[in-house]
């Protein structure tokens, strides 16, 4: 399953962006891709229609960074002056497009990165300001050793036409070489995101951001998260696909998502867990901070804990623990996983 | 084939019978591996299969009919095995069961000796002497059967076990033919043969007797014992000299006499001495994790034979074999087996899950949690969604500790008297003290 399309909170990751991309009145999207295209294709047309907009595949046959893709797609990008949003699709956040162009617009400038404010600046690229300027960047500084700030680059950009022509058809840096050369020119923002971020690249940090968006669902009120009046809802954050099934006697939540088809046995306790399209965790099981993959199978008893990810039909025999086990599609495991290992 | 003898009892118009039994039972400063079970009760009483452990030796010796009288020797205090006993009293009338308190420790020999007039009472034949922390089907009566045929003076219960792990036990060399006891060596070194000691010992009175006041009187004439052979290899350690021991101690010490060091080995030379080879289960009940095996073996027998105690198996809720005493309270939802024990006033929640364990008296599991290769503890509690596991041993293994990250920990988890576990608490691989709460996941620890 390309990353694209696995489902975050229920609905497929790049639907979540071509609906705020929609949204903000864009009409032409480009996914550059470097595999598989054919399977996306299905669910691109459908989503072409649903929206009315254009959905361009651009493929790469070798890698080219993460600004070599720009230029690929050069042909749509130009189609008129207007300027272009450019996201990494493995992030996650309320995407403020809408704002974004109207203060890109506003300031006049080739481009603006969006920067989300962290914790700990020193594990990241930090975003540095001219003195006396609100948003025209000075400088990147790479897992700074000081304080120099404590914005990042969140991975969304609106950028002006013109950008392209900086940008050379061979693998090459937006962030390591466009950018700094687009600060240098003083043509560079930054705009702050509100609310939640989170790159969900890694499984863990699905994880948590799979939390993070289910508590902005709770805090916006949304009709979607199931309510906390039920009885097995424990905690809230809870987001249960109307087709699936849950058994008597369960204790679900907080932050647990359920998927279309899935079904939960008696007794079973969710909390911080992904269960995707058609998998099934039966009876008694105990599961947190586990994706348990589509068409997988939890065992009675089982218990999976610690970034434990399950992929495609994968097997959890009764009564087995796994802890941070990471299982390849089409297995059975039939034995403990005491210690985090991959099995293939 | 074998050959099947018929075996008459002799002719005996004595009172008492021709065959008595004792059941060696140890003392407190004994049994320290079966901590922290035996903190609380006295290794010999803690249930397995839902009865004392040697309530099984005792239902042995009360199918040979010849025995009327049965002694437990040992250094508890006298009230240990007084309800014990009256209550075996009710369940065996042919048997008059007395206990007989060593008031320091002989040494499995010296407690006999020490006892020989009481025992010697009614001028008994034969003498069936029990360790009781083994666990088999103690087949008694295919002992007898040898000793008859044979006409031996002494008959020892053999079993074989893997090459590796015989060096742990008594080894016994035998004549495969006429399955004479050739040598006899107690944890020897190197290896010698894979046809180990069980505790189990049937003798002529007029035999063991005379061995052990052999050995006592050998013992006197020369008190510091030769612990080894003298060989090439340990000529400085062979004659160990107890010179830092004052006399007192030395003399103390020198009263403790054991079957398996002291008198097997001369019984090989000297004596018509025969081993019977058992084909059954045995295993020993020496840490507190034996007792998971024991228990499963015990079960196990007691499905086979169609004992009705045995809880009828039912899909989904009952894998037998499974005991539940009937004070338990089971919920039908919750699932039990393979090799199960739940202890009185017990209570097993809905949808719980409990396989190879022992749940003991009082003790609660709540909704949903999991209970495997465990012992729970006397009014120990599992929280909901628990989990509380051990890690099986191979079917042949006779060791109850396995390797994990190269570090050597208990296999069968074990909850000491009222251990709480909170609920959606995870316990693998510990032994865990009397009255500790567990409020966060732990593995491959002893909690004090």
């Amino acid at each position: 399953m390309p990353k694209p399309l696995v489902e975050f909170g229920n609905k497929r990751m790049i639907l979540h962006q071509i609906e705020a991309l929609a949204a903000a009145g864009v009409t032409d999207i480009v996914l550059a891709v470097n595999y598989r295209p054919e399977i996306m294709e299905k669910y691109l047309a459908e989503y072409e229609k649903q929206f009315g907009i254009n959905i361009t595949i651009s493929i790469e046959n070798e890698p080219l960074g993460t600004a070599g893709p720009l230029k690929l797609a050069e042909e749509v990008l130009r189609k008129d002056d207007t300027p272009f949003f450019v996201l990494n699709s493995d992030v996650t956040c309320e995407y403020p497009f809408k704002e974004l162009a109207a203060f890109h617009k506003a300031h006049g400038d080739e481009g603006t990165i969006v920067v989300t404010k962290v914790e700990e600046p020193s594990k990241y690229g930090v975003v540095v300001h001219k003195p006396n300027h609100p948003s025209r960047i000075d400088r990147f500084v790479e897992k700074p050793v000081q304080f120099v700030g404590n914005r990042i680059n969140a991975g969304i950009y609106i950028l002006n036409p013109s950008v392209i022509d900086r940008i050379e058809l061979r693998p090459t840096s937006i962030e390591q070489e466009t950018f700094p050369a687009m600060v240098r020119d003083g043509q560079l923002h930054s705009f702050d995101l509100e609310g939640f971020w989170m790159d969900v690249g890694q499984p863990k940090d699905f994880l948590t951001g799979t939390c993070l968006y289910l508590s902005s669902l709770t805090k916006k009120g949304s009709k979607e998260l199931a309510p906390t009046t039920l009885p097995y809802v424990h905690g809230g954050n809870v987001l249960i696909d109307p087709s699936a099934k849950i058994g008597k006697n369960c204790r679900i939540g907080p932050n647990v998502t359920i998927g279309p088809n899935v079904v939960v046995g008696d007794g079973v306790r969710l909390q911080r867990c992904v269960l995707l399209e058609n998998s099934k965790v039966k009876d008694h099981a105990w599961v947190k901070s586990t994706i348990v993959g589509w068409n997988s199978t939890v065992g009675k008893w089982a218990r999976l804990e610690n970034v434990t990810v399950l992929g495609d039909d994968v097997t959890i025999g009764d009564e087995i623990y796994v802890n941070g086990g990471s299982v390849l599609p089409h297995k059975t495991i039939k034995a403990n996983v005491d210690v985090p290992a991959i099995i293939m | 084939m074998s050959l099947q003898v018929p075996y008459h009892t002799k002719a005996n118009g004595a009172a008492g019978g021709a065959t008595k039994a004792v059941i060696l039972v140890g003392g407190a400063s004994r049994g320290t591996r079966f901590r922290p079970l035996s903190l609380d009760v006295p290794k010999p009483l803690f249930d397995v299969a839902g009865h004392p452990i040697i309530w099984h030796c005792l239902t042995a010796v009360a199918k040979v009919p010849s025995i009327h009288e049965v002694y437990l020797i040992g250094y508890y205090d006298e009230s240990v095995f007084r309800d014990f006993i009256k209550d075996a009293a009710h369940e065996f009338p042919q048997l008059t069961i007395k206990y007989l308190r060593e008031y320091q420790a002989l040494g499995t020999a010296g407690g006999l000796y020490h006892f020989r007039d009481i025992i010697l009472k009614g001028r008994p034949e034969r003498l069936f002497v029990l360790n009781s922390d083994v666990c088999c089907s103690f087949p008694l009566g295919e002992m007898l059967r040898l000793f008859e045929e044979k006409d031996a003076e002494a008959v020892i219960m053999g079993t074989r076990v893997s090459e590796d792990a015989a060096t742990n036990f008594g080894c016994i060399v035998s004549d495969a033919h006429t399955r004479r006891v050739l040598h006899y060596v107690e944890k020897p070194e190197s290896h010698i043969s894979n046809l180990i000691n069980c505790g189990v010992y049937l003798f002529s009175t007029e035999a063991i007797f005379p061995s052990i006041r052999t050995a006592i009187k050998r013992r006197t004439d020369r008190p510091n014992r030769l612990i080894r052979y003298p060989s090439a290899e340990n000529l400085e350690s062979s004659f160990i000299a107890q010179a830092d021991e004052d006399d007192e101690e030395s003399e103390k010490r020198s009263e403790v006499i054991r079957l398996e060091q002291d008198i097997l080995s001369d019984m090989a030379d000297s004596k018509q001495f025969f081993v019977y080879e058992t084909q059954d289960f045995w295993r020993q009940i020496k840490t507190a994790g034996s007792a998971i095996p024991a228990n499963a073996l015990y079960l196990q027998n007691a499905w086979q034979s169609g004992s009705p105690e045995l809880a009828q198996p039912q899909p989904n809720h009952i894998i037998a074999p499974v005991f539940i005493h009937p004070t338990a309270r089971v919920d039908p939802t919750a699932k039990l087996g393979p090799n199960v024990s739940i202890g009185p006033r017990a209570v097993v929640g809905a949808g719980a899950r409990v396989k190879e364990s022992i749940v003991l008296e009082d003790s609660e599991i709540k909704h949903d949690a999991c209970v495997l290769y465990s012992i729970i503890g006397w009014n120990s509690r599992v929280g909901a969604w628990a989990r509380v596991e051990g890690t099986p041993t191979p079917v042949t293994s006779h060791t109850t500790s396995i390797i994990k990250n190269g570090v050597k920990v208990q296999a069968i988890t074990i909850l000491g008297k009222e251990c709480a576990v909170g609920d959606e608490v995870r316990v693998q691989n510990c032994v865990c003290l009397p009255f500790k709460e567990l409020k966060r996941d732990v593995a491959n620890e002893v909690i004090m």
